[in-house]
């Protein structure tokens, strides 16, 4: 448990440092959303009505953007092959290294998320619902992303290869998620999606740091 | 040596490495009791870091058997990566973090955390631990990844090309931390292209063992 406590501390440590990068990813949501009403038109009754479908794209796109440098800054300087060699189980690290993500992508986006909810007129009822939802969904994005930043680690265009890999594996959680925010704004249960997306969660935290620390180990071969 | 034998030892046998379509080396063998060093030699691209890397069981031999003990390391990694330090050709130090941030959390990773100040001391980086390690040049950058070797006991070292960018100074220190390393019972091989003295060593070319240039 130390080594998952030490590494989790660096990482975050590391976030906190380079500011930046946190500010990039919670700008760049901020930002895209806004396009929106510029896009489509000031409409209120048609920018409700896609607000639930553009907040998830958009935090899809943004918790990507993070996603490159998970493992690939270690793996430049060696860290990640010193971490390999490390007593603590590569499995274990891997969900460290995702909990460390989460908290510096996933988390700034959901709080923000009502935010930028407000700017599309979102209904007022699916606020709980959405904060819920993104708070259940966004660490699935970490965790399924690791294993995709895992199997790219030392390709090149390593970016673009991630995001086709990954996207359409985040398709389930964009579904359930737009699914259980829309659901409460028009009044009805989101209950059973946000179900949905709890067993997503708990499917991908037992599955995602086995397949991520196995590709590791192979880009370390 | 006789009653060494029986000891707790490291040792290889017949050793065959293969990267990519390329045979390395083979018919490479060891054998290291407590206190033994062991210095790899041999040309560019003969294979000493490959060996290293077997050693550490980061990669599995093409034929042959790497053994602790008389236990193969491939039979249980969880227990060799405990009782081993691997510092290859990267420094792993985070240019974001100080030097006793960076130190600490190898520390850390293996489970101690005591041994921080007085291994940044050994290396005479004791001024330097607050620094951001950005600001550190490519020598102490080196010196603080060789601290982790005694911020946390390891019984083998493996070190690859652990004099390039230091100083005399810094090898002496390096020098004197492998002879209490081996004085403690503890095993190093190391990969070198300097002639570093190290007393009572074992010296292993890689160059009798290539298989490339026979083709």
């Amino acid at each position: 448990m130390s080594g998952f406590a030490a590494l989790l501390t660096r990482d975050l440590r590391l976030a906190f440092r380079h500011g930046g990068d946190v500010a990039n990813v919670v700008a760049f949501f901020a930002l895209a959303v806004i396009l929106f009403p510029f896009g489509v038109g000031p409409d209120p009754d048609l920018l409700a009505r896609i607000a639930a479908g553009v907040l998830w794209v958009t935090a899809l796109l943004a918790a990507l953007l993070s996603l490159e440098r998970l493992f690939d800054a270690d793996f430049q300087d060696g860290s990640l092959e010193a971490l390999s060699l490390m007593p603590v189980p590569l499995e274990i690290q891997v969900l460290a290294k995702c909990v460390a993500h989460w908290l510096t992508t996933g988390l700034p986006l959901t709080i923000i998320a009502p935010l930028l909810a407000l700017v599309l007129h979102f209904d007022a009822a699916g606020y709980p619902a959405l904060v819920a939802a993104l708070l259940l969904g966004t660490p699935v994005l970490s965790l399924i992303g690791a294993i995709g930043a895992a199997l790219t680690l030392g390709a090149r265009r390593a970016g673009v290869l991630l995001s086709l890999l990954v996207l359409p594996l985040y398709i389930p959680v964009l579904i359930f998620g737009v699914a259980a925010s829309e659901a409460a704004a028009l009044g009805l249960e989101s209950r059973p999606h946000l179900l949905l997306l709890a067993a997503l969660l708990a499917g991908s935290l037992a599955l995602a740091p086995w397949a991520a620390a196995a590709a590791l180990r192979q880009a370390l071969e | 040596m006789a009653g060494r034998e029986s000891q707790k030892s490291f040792t290889g046998e017949g050793l065959a490495c293969r990267r990519g379509e390329r045979r390395v080396f083979k018919g490479v063998a060891f054998a290291l009791t407590p206190g033994d060093a062991l210095l790899l030699g041999g040309p560019n691209g003969s294979g000493k870091t490959s060996l290293l890397r077997l050693m550490a069981g980061l990669a599995q031999p093409e034929e042959g058997v790497i053994a602790w003990n008389g236990e193969t390391i491939a039979d249980d990694l969880a227990a060799h990566r405990a009782r081993l330090h691997y510092i290859g050709h990267q420094d792993a130090v985070k240019p974001a973090l100080t030097a006793a941030e960076n130190l600490a959390f190898w520390a850390g990773m293996r489970g101690t955390d005591g041994g921080v100040t007085d291994a940044l001391c050994r290396f005479r980086l004791d001024a330097r631990a607050d620094w951001p390690a950005r600001y550190l040049s490519a020598g102490e950058r080196k010196r603080l990844g060789l601290a982790r070797l005694m911020a946390s006991p390891a019984a083998l070292w493996l070190l690859d090309e652990p004099t390039s960018s230091l100083d005399a100074e810094a090898t002496e220190i390096l020098l004197t931390a492998i002879a209490g390393h081996r004085r403690a019972g503890g095993c190093v091989a190391l990969a070198t292209h300097a002639a570093l003295p190290v007393p009572g060593a074992q010296a292993l070319s890689l160059a009798d063992h290539a298989t490339w240039r026979q083709r």
